[in-house]
């Protein structure tokens, strides 16, 4: 039996150029990612900090979302709550149209992937227009983000101007991701003047002041709401922090873990509304606050999505986004899916090799590969467990609980280099899968050290 | 009873182990010379040019040398000629066609190249539709990290503020990065000495 992931996975592979391509271009930012960590004596401090401000802050989340909302309400701008996806995606479509809404132009926002806000919209006979970038192009060929961060970095520059050209007429056959770039900054500009809405997501929510931060390199989050009067903010429960001090070792982390940049090129503070204008911020909880009750998975509220799990991790590297059944991939993803619905996401324990490479890079410390290690040992009692991996465990349980059995087993094991190749490379055993087996050695270890051959 | 009480409830009731607030007091990276550091990081990862205005430099001819070919100019920072303003035009979309914008930075991080811009205008739309900024900034106000930066900043009655690092700029096609995105094609920092 295998999961969906794996599966997946094995597709994924057949271009061995592709994804060597997707490794390379994520371990690139995975090393500079490095390189920004390496030139701040304050790193593992900066890091320690957002864990310990992280960890304060979602569990005194009520407290922080009142002085929030007390803040925000004073700026002038409307607050609105949601208990779930559903009410989340009817608050926002009344908001447009009780002002008259056909167009959204709206900047990334994981929070309205997972309630599914787009489609939602799209069936009111709202247009709701990406402005993102690897979003939009997305949007124009009708797929899902593979990445948090670089949603469409598993898409050719060639797709990306045989899209242009049907969708928005870029000249036939250029595919120069410079001239592409540019032929999109005039299609979405167009957008952004006849919109009648700007949505964003939120990096942060400042409790003390009720600021909203949104992080971008492209500005589209800043046009998005510089030009049409009515401004929405989505924004996760747990995106806040309690103020200007957390908010410093936030932004520095951001960007540096993200992308490997000092700085995302735009990091703008949204307190009030627009002169003339309006402000809503819509909290969505969609199961946040049961996620706080999960003694071993609470810590996965800690994270603001920099995507650093996804870019070290080598199972993600090889696999591609789309591999997950989940739409946040990575070891993030994994987690974030199991708790959204384990029967649907299970699939995605199987990506992972326990390397812990993501606990290492997480600027918040999400304690990740263990909590994928604990789903795993919950596998058998929601009935998902392997057949063949809980066959093989249980004949190692009686190998390792009868020594006689074992070292007997052990003596012979030598004897099986002598088999042709067709007898150990075969389909239960998955580590030959890829790989010609390794040689077992003559003597044990055990052995060799009883006949004295083992030297300091 | 409202979604809001409920889902203040559930938080409250289903948070097992709080943690303490921290203390937090990182000791940010310093610069020898943070002048020096802000220039680099600016010309290099944050792609701007970097221009100084030195005492009795005329800022129109300035604003001019740096953008020869500029037929549309708007800002309202005083003693700039400006041919759009900021706070006169009906609506944020007459600011497009700008060819420069010139705005006023109040503190730059040397860290990141970052500068802080306080909405001082009735549209902030100048800071991101025109092709290209001018951003002002005095060097006695480079600060060396964003710890720094953040006890610095004020905000007005507007209400908004943003860093910005340089121009627009993505590498959503393929990895490859390209300037002008979005919002502004080219930044050029006037770094002044008052």
């Amino acid at each position: 039996m295998s999961t969906k992931h794996s599966i997946a996975a094995r597709q994924f592979n057949e271009d061995a150029d592709k994804v060597t391509h997707h490794d390379n271009t994520f371990w690139s930012v995975r090393q500079k990612r490095d390189r920004m960590a390496q030139a701040l004596p304050e790193w593992e401090e900066l890091r320690a900090a957002a864990d310990q401000i992280k960890r304060h802050t979602v569990t005194h989340l009520a407290d922080y979302l009142e002085q929030f909302e007390a803040n925000a309400t004073k700026n002038g701008v409307i607050v609105h709550w949601a208990k779930d996806a559903e009410e989340y995606n009817a608050i926002v479509l009344d908001i447009l149209r009780s002002h008259n809404v056909t167009k959204v132009v709206k900047s990334k926002s994981m929070l309205t992937e997972e309630c599914h806000l787009n489609e939602h919209l799209i069936a009111a006979g709202i247009d709701p227009v990406e402005t993102d970038l690897g979003e939009r192009i997305l949007q124009l060929m009708e797929l899902a983000p593979s990445h948090i961060v670089m949603p469409a970095i598993h898409i050719t520059k060639e797709q990306v101007g045989k899209c242009f050209e049907e969708k928005i007429g870029s000249q036939p056959g250029n595919c120069d991701p410079t001239y592409l770039t540019h032929q999109a900054r005039l299609h979405l500009r167009d957008n952004f003047m006849t919109a009648q809405c700007g949505m964003t997501g939120a990096n942060f929510g400042i409790a003390a002041t009720g600021d909203v931060v949104v992080c971008t390199n492209e500005g589209n989050a800043d046009m998005s709401t510089s030009i049409p009067k009515l401004h929405i903010v989505s924004m996760g429960i747990e995106k806040l922090i309690p103020d200007y001090d957390a908010m410093g070792v936030f932004q520095r982390l951001l960007a540096r873990c993200g992308t490997g940049q000092e700085t995302t090129v735009y990091t703008s503070h949204f307190r009030k509304p627009r002169p003339g204008g309006e402000m809503h911020i819509v909290l969505v909880d969609n199961g946040r606050s049961e996620i706080i009750a999960d003694e071993e998975h609470w810590q996965t509220l800690k994270c603001m999505r920099c995507g650093a799990c996804m870019n070290t991790c080598p199972v993600y590297r090889r696999s591609g986004g789309y591999s997950y059944t989940y739409f946040i991939p990575g070891p993030i993803g994994i987690n974030l899916g199991m708790l959204k619905d384990k029967d649907a996401n299970y699939h995605n324990l199987s990506a992972c090799s326990l390397c812990c490479s993501c606990d290492n890079v997480c600027p918040v410390k999400v304690d990740l590969s263990a909590q994928i290690y604990r789903w795993r040992q919950r596998l058998d009692e929601w009935h998902h467990a392997d057949a063949v991996k809980k066959t093989m465990s249980m004949g190692m349980r009686f190998l390792f609980n009868h020594p006689a059995v074992y070292t007997g087993t052990l003596r012979m094991a030598s004897l099986v280099n002598h088999l042709p190749s067709f007898m150990t490379n075969f389909r239960l055993n998955a580590w030959s899968v890829g790989h010609e087996m390794p040689q077992f050695a003559k003597k044990s270890f055990h052995q060799l050290w009883k006949e004295g051959k083992v030297r300091k | 009873m409202s979604s809001r009480e409920d889902i203040l409830a559930r938080l409250r009731k289903n948070t097992r182990n709080t943690y303490d607030k921290p203390e937090v007091n990182i000791h940010g990276i310093q610069y020898d010379d943070p002048v020096a550091q802000f220039i680099h990081v600016a010309t290099t990862a944050g792609g701007a040019r970097l221009m100084e205005l030195k005492e009795g430099d005329d800022l129109n001819a300035k604003i001019r040398e740096a953008y020869p070919d500029a037929r549309v100019i708007s800002s309202n920072v005083p003693g700039v000629k400006a041919d759009r303003n900021p706070d006169n035009v009906a609506e944020a979309q007459d600011l497009d066609g700008t060819d420069v914008g010139v705005i006023q930075g109040e503190v730059g991080v040397a860290e990141n190249a970052c500068i802080w811009i306080p909405q001082t205008m009735k549209e902030k739309a100048i800071c991101f539709i025109s092709e290209n900024l001018v951003i002002l900034l005095s060097r006695h106000n480079i600060v060396n990290n964003m710890h720094e930066a953040y006890r610095r900043i004020n905000f007005n009655d507007y209400g908004f503020g943003t860093f910005i690092s340089g121009p627009s700029k993505t590498a959503d096609i393929e990895q490859s990065l390209v300037y002008g995105a979005q919002a502004a094609r080219g930044v050029t920092i006037f770094l002044t000495s008052p």
